[in-house]
């Protein structure tokens, strides 16, 4: 069971290996010319596994930045993960004890998160440790390509990679959003309240992170109160999913 | 660079990792109440719609092959194909509309 799990895990993270492998390429290039070595450019991908936090910690490495402000800019950009959490916390099967939620932990971004979501029963933690293992080696191996080569991949390939993971997230989305008006709604309003954080003033100083941070709240807080879910109906759009 | 680079490095994964462990360790039973339990259910799509778009419409070389782009993962994700069909798809479309039709 566990090593079809695991198999599961690894498949189902084919396409986020391959979108991470884009963008850990460019990121390995930028900190090769911010002056880090391979070894630690490999070092933070394989430590942090955030595309946001960590091209953010690379510009305050470059600068010389404190250690305090390190640590709240890796708290705006990243603080989404703690929403992700609470979320996978039910989704992960509850006989899974603290040793395998510490690892899993290491995993949570927002492509590995969004696949574990998009499974219609519990998840085992062997299904979350397999894309973890496909992801984080896109991650590194890009990386690790991204500092050695120099060079930026051929624009054809980057352009193309570089709308990988998004389709993925129209995949998780798209199809429940057909049998259920409730989430189909909240997907239409939660893309245009992120279209007007991105054009209006004041709104678009905020940080993506805060941004994803602020609509979630707003709008998945607003929607349970206006139509709470109860079991039957959550299987029923699992199901239909 | 005066600070110690490898020093950023575990900081940076520290602070990161506990905001990722934290929740995860701290909730271990399945939470009952119907209002929160409906949020959680809700959040995954609050979460990857806002992040999906318009963002998406900015992951490519030019706005014109990630709008198709866009359009072509919109209808094979409808259509129900796999996260790999959907993500590879959106691909192709974006390398076809750059390298061939020039946009």
């Amino acid at each position: 069971m566990k090593k079809s799990y695991l198999k599961n895990g690894l498949k189902d993270g084919v396409p986020i290996c391959l979108g991470y492998f884009a963008v850990s390429f460019a990121f390995g290039m930028v900190a090769k010319e911010m002056g880090l070595s391979t070894f630690q450019a490999v070092l933070l991908s394989i430590t942090n596994v955030t595309s946001a936090g960590q091209f953010g910690g690379l510009n305050l490495i470059a600068i010389g930045a404190g250690y305090y402000e390190v640590i709240c800019t890796q708290i705006i950009l990243n603080l989404r993960y703690s929403l992700m959490s609470c979320s996978l916390s039910q989704k992960l099967d509850s006989s899974a004890g603290l040793g395998h939620r510490l690892l899993v932990a290491y995993g949570v971004t927002d492509e590995i998160f969004g696949v574990s979501v998009s499974r219609e029963e519990k998840i085992s933690p062997y299904y979350s440790y397999g894309l973890i293992v496909i992801s984080v080696f896109g991650w590194v191996l890009g990386t690790f390509l991204g500092v050695v080569s120099g060079k930026f991949l051929p624009a054809s390939i980057s352009s193309a990679l570089g709308i990988a993971l998004y389709g993925m997230f129209l995949a998780i989305i798209i199809p429940p959003s057909k049998t259920n008006k409730v989430i189909c709604g909240v997907v239409i309003i939660s893309m245009i309240g992120s279209v007007l954080f991105s054009i209006l003033p004041y709104l678009k100083e905020i940080s993506f992170g805060f941004r994803i941070i602020i609509l979630t709240l707003i709008i998945a807080g607003i929607a349970a109160w206006l139509f709470p879910v109860n079991e039957e109906y959550k299987e029923e759009t699992a199901h239909a999913a | 660079m005066q600070h110690n680079v490898y020093l950023y490095i575990f900081v940076m994964a520290g602070v990161t990792y506990l905001i990722r462990m934290l929740p995860l360790t701290l909730i271990r039973k399945e939470i009952t109440n119907t209002y929160i339990k409906s949020f959680l259910f809700y959040v995954p799509y609050a979460t990857l719609a806002a992040m999906t778009f318009p963002t998406i419409l900015t992951s490519t070389e030019s706005p014109i092959s990630a709008g198709i782009g866009f359009g072509v993962a919109l209808i094979m994700a409808f259509l129900e194909k796999s996260l790999l069909m959907v993500a590879a798809s959106g691909c192709m479309v974006v390398f076809i509309v750059e390298r061939i039709l020039g946009l």
